[in-house]
């Protein structure tokens, strides 16, 4: 009987996780809350170009600040603007009504989006954008498709051309080749010099800004991990105490 | 029982067993209840719902500290406790990780139950108790999933809720006085939430403690089907029994300690179960004007959603499914009086018992399955099949277990 | 038989009793560790912590006499301007004071146990609360009989038990209160500038 139910689960297993998939391709993104640099330069590129529409409005600075390493001070100096206090969630103040206006809907707040999306569906849709004067903003994306948002980071991607039908976009992968810098999927080109960055440059960029923001999604991901080792460890050592009680005690029946 | 046992002893024990009968109620419960000596794997499953009840009504509290049950709040409050409140993520995952862990321990602890003939005579209303324990979970896990006020909470109770319109003739008055407004609202949330902390984890308690009380009144089953009371030595005392504690107390320490290195790995690595613990459109607040793209129940209803979906409406109305899915539940409460085996366990049952609890465990999973993926019309007969097949074991018991050759049950216990 | 051995019906009692004691141990740890979330989670939340965070108050407008109230973990924390003459007169009031050199420890290690019991001499910053049952004492400065107090010579008088305190907070004696009012922890970001809540060495 064990065994069946065994079995079951592990050919169902797969079945389950595969489940959850679907849909467009999605470039991986492999984020590390121990990067406190990535964090930092993360969170700066979000304040900087995010945070006048997407606020992270459950999370405080005080609490990032200790989280990414950083002084209260060098928090409030830096990465906060106006009249905010470092204690504080991390807020915007767009009037809801005039930004659905604006862009058709109201920008979300960004505290969960990795959560709610997926950080690899972050990472490649913020690296998705492409010229398309049919669009309000003058950019659609192969993610998301007919985007409200226009390309906020597009002064240092540049102006990126898309080659491919819907159909083949949809399969793209906007991997860029970490030694030689250059796209590896080919659906898209970059226009030469029209953006601050280099590829290799804004991908780190975008790759700073996710970690971020995943990070945002589940800050107490460091803390659960070094407190779980222990318990784990607890747990496994307490195991040959009680399995050698029992053996003990069970010695009077066999 | 406990009359006039340890009555008149010397001590401050004794002091309290003269007007309370604490000695006596240790003895009856753990130190002179006599179970089977042959409890294997299966039986741990049984403490360990005790364990996780404890947990959820623990952290349970816990959150009710740091939750605002309205619906303007409910949602930020979550996140108030996973961000603000020093360790409220832990509490919280504990909580979240312990409604999945819970359903798996009681499924385990019925598929036990049901292996073994647990519900057969003289322990038919310990099986009904639990049955009603279990049907008063799926309450409580129905009512707290609606708690975070997350997308998937909001359009997994408007769902179910609108099971109740498929009733005849009082259907949507029905639903609507369930809601106590036209939409899943502010008021749904803050009766779910009553129910949730106060009256229904009193009625589960209530009921654990009939369910454990009905069972020590007439001993525990055990993996060959015999009850030991029926050979015991000069003091009354079963030859195959041994008193519960120690044995069996220091036995299922170890088996909650194995049950907690697993729930922990889970509360620490993975408290998003990927995500079918926490389903990832529950990070989005509830929004009555957009439904989620892909909108399941958690997986420990799964099995009886994919029944209701494989139903197709009959005269326009969506009743038919309803009640397939209530019958799913409703055939175990008489469980009890189906089987007509000769004998209690699967062990001493013929091939058509262990063919047909096999095939049953299997279309439970696939169903289980199927309530998780978007249905197709391939997947629409494998869900109408295998709710065929469920019903199948249950009306077909009476005749296969009577007709069936059975083994010859040994007089003693074995292994 | 009833000799006292180590086994008995061949049931080693001192590996059953260690084994007891190690997992009664182990368990003990494990259990304390399971309350450490459940305790902790009692602690002041960051929500509460930002509330209850260091208060700023600029003090370039107080006037001589005048009083200023300052919010402080919900808390009312006074800031008075003392004249040279009231700074004068808190020195002679010794002999009718309980504690007139704040031994009783009501105060930051870097305030003076000088009648004036601040970091500046001018300046008094002062927990509004009265360390007798928690009600908030009235600022009375007028100096003169009072029908509380023949000999007034200006401080805090509350208004619930009568008691009485000079303008630095300290109690007079024969008044309910058993201590001096507290002062909170404190500094000057310039010379306008109060910030209650945080010490000098924690500014940064």
């Amino acid at each position: 009987m064990k065994k069946i139910i065994l079995t079951l689960a592990v050919l169902l297993l797969p079945a389950l996780v595969n489940a959850a998939g679907g849909g467009v391709h999605l470039d991986q993104i492999e984020v590390d809350f121990n990067n406190k640099s990535s964090l930092q330069r993360g969170m700066k590129t979000y304040v900087n170009n995010c945070l006048g529409c997407h606020s992270m409005q459950y999370q405080r600075y005080l609490r990032t600040a200790e989280d990414i390493g950083l002084s209260a001070a060098l928090m409030k100096e830096h990465l906060i603007f106006g009249e905010q206090k470092v204690g504080e969630l991390i807020t915007n103040n767009m009037p809801k009504a005039d930004a659905a206006n604006w862009f058709g809907t109201a920008p979300p707040d960004l505290t969960l989006e990795t959560k709610l999306k997926g950080s690899d569906w972050v990472y490649t849709y913020l690296r998705s954008f492409y010229q398309d004067e049919s669009r309000p903003w003058g950019v659609n994306n192969s993610v998301f498709k007919d985007v409200g948002m226009p390309n906020v980071l597009g002064y240092l991607q540049g102006v990126q051309l898309n080659h491919c039908s819907a159909v083949e976009l949809a399969e793209n992968s906007t991997e860029i080749d970490p030694l030689t810098g250059v796209e590896i999927g080919g659906c898209y080109s970059l226009v030469e010099g029209s953006g601050e960055q280099t590829a290799k440059e804004f991908d780190r960029t975008i790759y700073d800004l996710v970690n971020f923001m995943s990070y945002i999604g589940a800050p107490h991901t460091m803390q659960s991990q070094s407190m779980g080792v222990k318990v784990l460890i607890f747990l496994f050592i307490f195991f040959f105490f009680t399995y050698a009680l029992k053996k003990e005690y069970w010695r009077d029946i066999h | 029982m406990a009359g006039s046992r340890n009555k008149g002893n010397p001590g401050i024990m004794g002091w309290f067993d003269d007007r309370f009968p604490a000695t006596a109620m240790w003895e009856d419960h753990l130190s002179k209840y006599y179970a089977p000596k042959n409890f294997n794997f299966w039986y741990f499953f049984g403490s360990l719902a005790m364990l996780v009840l404890v947990n959820q009504i623990l952290t349970g509290i816990w959150l009710t500290m740091s939750y605002t049950p309205t619906n303007e709040g409910a949602f930020a409050s979550v996140e108030y406790i996973m961000r603000d409140v020093d360790y409220g993520w832990l509490i919280r995952y504990m909580h979240s990780t312990g409604a999945s862990a819970f359903f798996f321990v009681v499924y385990m602890h019925m598929f036990r139950g049901m292996l073994y003939g647990s519900y057969r005579n003289p322990r038919e209303l310990v099986w009904i108790f639990g049955m009603v324990i279990y049907v008063a979970l799926m309450a409580e896990a129905f009512m707290g999933y609606l708690l975070p006020w997350g997308q998937m909470s909001y359009w997994g109770a408007a769902v179910i809720v609108s099971l109740f319109e498929a009733v005849p003739f009082i259907g949507p008055d029905l639903a609507q006085w369930i809601r106590g407004d036209y939409l899943i609202s502010g008021a749904t949330l803050t009766r779910f939430f009553a129910l949730h902390v106060i009256a229904l984890p009193i009625v589960i308690l209530a009921l654990v403690v009939l369910h454990i009380i009905a069972l020590h009144e007439v001993g525990s089953n055990n993996p060959d089907g015999i009850e030991i009371k029926d050979k015991v030595d000069e003091n009354g005392i079963p030859l195959d029994g041994i008193p519960f504690h120690p044995y069996y107390s220091v036995k299922d320490i170890v088996g909650v300690v194995v049950f907690l290195f697993v729930f922990c790995a889970i509360v620490f690595f993975f408290p998003e179960g990927g995500g079918y613990f926490i389903e990832a459109p529950n990070y989005e607040p509830a929004n009555p004007l957009k439904t989620p793209p892909h909108i399941a129940p958690v997986w420990y209803f799964t099995p009886f959603y994919a029944m209701l979906r494989a139903i197709p409406p009959i005269a326009a109305s969506q009743f038919p499914g309803v009640v397939v899915m209530g019958a799913a539940i409703a055939i175990l409460f008489v469980l009890p009086w189906l089987d007509r085996s000769p004998v209690k366990s699967i062990r001493y049952k013929g091939w058509a018992s262990k063919i047909g609890i096999v095939v049953f465990a299997i279309c439970f999973c696939i169903l289980g399955y199927l309530g998780v993926v978007a249905s197709t019309p391939m997947r629409t007969i494998l869900a109408q099949i295998c709710t065929a097949i469920y019903f199948a074991y249950f009306f077909g018991m009476p005749f296969f277990t009577r007709m069936e050759k059975t083994k010859p049950v040994p007089e003693r216990v074995t292994g | 038989m009833s000799e006292i051995t180590m086994t008995d019906n061949g049931v080693n009692v001192g590996r059953r009793r260690l084994l007891i004691g190690a997992t009664s141990a182990m368990g003990a740890v494990g259990a304390a560790g399971v309350a450490v979330p459940f305790l902790g989670s009692w602690n002041p939340s960051a929500k509460a912590r930002a509330a209850g965070a260091p208060a700023k108050a600029d003090i370039s407008k107080l006037e001589e006499g005048q009083q200023m109230i300052v919010e402080w973990r919900g808390k009312p924390v006074w800031v008075v301007k003392r004249s040279k003459d009231s700074i004068a007169t808190l020195a002679t009031l010794s002999d009718r004071l309980s504690d007139p050199d704040s031994e009783l420890l009501q105060q930051p290690d870097y305030i003076p146990h000088t009648p004036a019991r601040s970091v500046r001499e001018d300046i008094a910053v002062i927990v509004g609360i009265c360390t007798h049952l928690g009600c908030s004492p009235s600022y009375r400065p007028e100096v003169g009989p009072q029908p509380f107090d023949a000999q007034w010579v200006g401080g805090f008088f509350c208004p619930c038990h009568g008691s009485r305190f000079d303008l630095s907070g300290r109690v007079f004696s024969g008044s309910p209160a058993p201590k001096n009012l507290v002062i909170p922890p404190h500094y000057y970001e310039s010379d306008s500038v109060l910030v209650v809540g945080l010490n000098p060495q924690e500014a940064s």
